[in-house]
């Protein structure tokens, strides 16, 4: 690809970041572990959210739930595009009541979709607790008063660079691009 | 992705057979949220809809306006017999009064065909047809076929029969458009007085014998008959139309095939289709009445999609 501008994690650190998250997120939550749930962002925070618990149970050898959520009925830009918003699929077959819920996407930039996230959330119970994991943290580019719990990596970067995580790879990386692909 | 093609739901024939797949992707979408524990969603919370229904209806309304109440959108009901229509207003005046207070969306209803037409020429403002006279109920063709593609699979050359009175059934010309659409073949079946000759230029079979109707298809709609419209003596009683067309269990056991049992309600039980049938596990007419609620909501979503936001 020639627009890649360079390489924010390559496989190995990706690797290492992630297994990092885990172990912080551990940390926090083991003395119940139990009433923990991860739910991941559509369309690419899933894929980290899957990681993440496939980790975390090998590590705890409990059972955490794991859930995907879709944002697009609540975001704040309905009728202010040119396209049309087509949701991704929500799976949440479990009540988030009074559960601490550790909300998870790979990149965060204006906090505009962890917003939506958190009104969707109280569509499946009222949890006890809300944290938000991002594998990168696109700082000075916030447009919400939006703070992750856990952070992958923070970077620095102008508005017409795209930050990718290549998940469909069979060995992923983190890059930084010049344009939108 | 891209909108819908057109901007208001008049029929399905103005639908393409992408706009159809479109509003049945958001349907499924839709489903889900409706089986959430809170199903309210905020998207239409800035719109505000107007119910016009110059013809009763129970089903239709409540689910038109349920859908709208899972958006948040604002409504506003209004129902002929109870409006300044009794002291000689015209339609055309009316909902330009509705129009006046500013309101977004119309679903109307109402006993002349073409009067969703004639409302989306004259007004500015996105038009929902929930009935016109014999003409056409596209949500309820919608949400047949979604309803059909959700237990088959697919509807693509799927042998769907449409029984009863074809000729004054707006439900059966939108379902034909429709199942056509999506690749089905579609035959109808009823007593020759209540077939319309039109249906011949459609590419629709015809037949007059139920058992053997029964034998050839995989899903059977079966229409209400309009007890209504009984004293035009279209057939001589409703115990002969049971006896002739009506559709019971002993017909489908004898069959013995597995056939999708569908109704757009309300139901004549024991005349068109008896109890046994209507509460077996071969009929699906429940699962439309659900279905029509996230059927309606993809159409409000979508259309409104397409209006300039107020901001």
């Amino acid at each position: 690809m020639s627009n890649i501008k360079k390489i924010i994690l390559d496989h190995s650190q990706l690797n290492l970041t992630i297994n990092r998250l885990c172990f912080e997120i551990i940390e926090n939550h083991i003395s119940n572990i139990e009433n923990s749930v991860l739910v991941g962002m559509q369309p690419r925070g899933i894929n980290l959210a899957a990681r993440i618990h496939q980790i975390l149970e090998k590590n705890t050898r409990k059972k955490i739930k794991n859930g995907n959520l879709d944002t697009t009925f609540f975001r704040d830009d309905f009728r202010r595009r040119e396209d049309i918003l087509i949701p991704k699929k929500t799976s949440i077959d479990f009540t988030l009541e009074s559960k601490n819920i550790i909300l998870i996407d790979d990149v965060l930039y204006t906090g505009r979709s962890v917003r939506s996230a958190l009104d969707a959330l109280i569509s499946f119970g009222r949890p006890k607790s809300v944290e938000l994991l991002v594998l990168i943290d696109r700082r000075f580019s916030r447009e919400l008063p939006i703070q992750p719990k856990y952070i992958g990596k923070s970077i620095d970067v102008i508005e017409n660079e795209y930050v990718v995580v290549s998940w469909e790879d069979t060995e992923p990386t983190v890059t930084l691009l010049n344009e939108q692909i | 992705m891209k909108h819908l093609s057109v901007n208001h739901l008049l029929g399905i024939n103005e639908l393409s057979q992408e706009d159809i797949q479109l509003i049945f992707h958001m349907a499924d979408s839709f489903n889900e949220v409706l089986n959430r524990p809170i199903k309210k969603v905020p998207t239409l919370r800035d719109v505000t809809v107007a119910n016009l229904f110059f013809e009763s209806s129970t089903r239709t309304k409540i689910s038109f306006e349920l859908a709208e109440k899972r958006l948040s959108a604002d409504i506003v009901n209004f129902a002929a017999n109870l409006s300044s229509l009794s002291k000689g207003e015209s339609l055309i005046d009316t909902v330009n009064n509705i129009l006046a207070m500013r309101v977004d969306v119309v679903v109307l209803r109402h006993p002349n065909p073409g009067a969703a037409y004639f409302l989306s020429k004259n007004v500015d403002s996105v038009i929902i047809n929930a009935g016109d006279g014999c003409h056409e109920h596209p949500s309820q063709a919608l949400l047949d076929s979604y309803s059909i593609q959700q237990k088959l699979g697919s509807i693509k050359n799927k042998k769907i029969l449409i029984v009863g009175d074809i000729k004054h059934s707006r439900v059966a010309l939108s379902n034909i458009l429709c199942l056509q659409k999506l690749g089905a073949k579609v035959r109808v079946c009823g007593p020759s007085t209540l077939i319309p000759k039109f249906l011949t230029n459609m590419n629709v079979e015809v037949s007059f014998d139920i058992k053997d109707s029964l034998k050839w298809c995989d899903v059977a709609n079966i229409l209400r008959i309009q007890i209504e419209r009984q004293n035009l003596n279209f057939f001589p009683s409703s115990r002969e139309y049971a006896m002739l067309f009506g559709v019971n269990k002993k017909i489908l056991d004898n069959i013995n095939k597995d056939i999708l049992i569908l109704h757009p309600g309300p139901i004549n039980r024991g005349v068109e289709v008896t109890s046994d049938v209507v509460d077996s596990n071969k009929s699906i007419i429940l699962d439309q009445v659900s279905n029509g609620v996230a059927i309606r909501m993809a159409i409000l979503y979508l259309l409104s999609a397409k209006m300039k936001s107020k901001y």
